[in-house]
């Protein structure tokens, strides 16, 4: 096994232990996570759970991982750079939301779920990708 | 019924933590799907491509595993056996609610894990921001299609 078939080993594992994650949680259901985001109707608290267990997770791991010199496979951290708030931050994360709303689905789970072969996912992740397409076409 | 979807809950969130902190443990990157999959589907950078297309086989392997395991390990409401769940809308309303996730995960560079997950963690404001204004939006969104109009998802 040379680097590069390590690299991919190790970046199949975590997609593979993130989609288990999404899938054990529930987050695979579209139902649950509107359940969740429906505070007037019949609340379903797991997805709060859900990102409560991730965040203290990987909040405490990034401290450890962070203070090494290097990344085990990699030459460095390459962690986002950019400070401050601008339009284009909130109006994209404005307009996810809706879509969210919507849907029930967020990047992750609708990839994750393409294994339930839907017909109504399959045209969501469609115009998903053509939506990531126009965002770096007017970036 | 409720405790056990919690319990499943929190046990998912842990290892989609552990997935955050593996792939910056050895490749050093974020954990955020809309950065790892739409850089890949929408810039396809040279070099930096493989380690993104293995994540996404990962990403739809999991579930598969499971179904295939039958195990019953999936939260999916109502269905216990289950670990996908099935769409509450209809092909028009996901075309729709597509484009805006595409669209808005584009332009504000992050969606629930990458923002949600990993910028939280690291104590990002930006991330901050960005959740709480795509949480406030989901919840409006729900509110008037649920209580408003009455219908959809």
């Amino acid at each position: 096994m040379n680097k590069q078939h390590l690299t991919m080993a190790a970046s199949y594992v975590a997609g593979l232990l993130f989609s288990l994650g999404l899938t054990v949680s529930g987050m695979t259901d579209p139902a649950r996570v509107v359940g969740f985001l429906d505070v007037a109707g019949n609340w379903d608290p797991t997805l709060m759970f859900v990102l409560g267990g991730a965040v203290i997770t990987t909040f405490v791991g990034y401290r450890f991982v962070l203070k090494q010199p290097t990344p085990l496979l990699a030459k460095r951290f390459q962690l986002p750079g950019k400070q401050g708030l601008d339009a284009r931050l909130l109006t994209g994360a404005a307009l996810f939301g809706v879509g969210w709303g919507l849907s029930g689905y967020c990047p992750g789970p609708a990839i994750a779920s393409l294994g339930g072969a839907s017909v109504p996912l399959v045209a969501m992740l469609a115009t998903m990708v053509l939506g990531w397409v126009i965002a770096r076409r007017i970036a | 019924m409720e405790l056990t979807s919690s319990l499943q809950g929190l046990i998912g969130g842990v290892l989609i933590g552990i997935s955050a902190v593996w792939l910056m443990a050895s490749l050093g990157r974020i954990a955020g799907i809309s950065g790892i999959v739409g850089n890949l589907i929408a810039q396809r950078p040279k070099g930096d491509s493989a380690w993104r297309a293995a994540f996404l086989v990962g990403l739809v392997s999991g579930p598969l595993l499971l179904m295939g395991l039958g195990a019953g390990w999936g939260n999916v409401v109502n269905y216990p056996g289950e670990v996908i769940g099935q769409p509450l809308g209809g092909v028009p309303l996901m075309l729709v609610a597509g484009l805006l996730v595409g669209l808005g995960t584009g332009l504000g560079s992050g969606c629930t894990s990458g923002h949600g997950v990993c910028g939280l963690a690291r104590l990002s404001k930006r991330s901050l921001a960005a959740t709480v204004t795509f949480l406030g939006t989901a919840l409006v969104t729900v509110y008037v299609v649920r209580h408003v109009l009455g219908g959809g998802a």
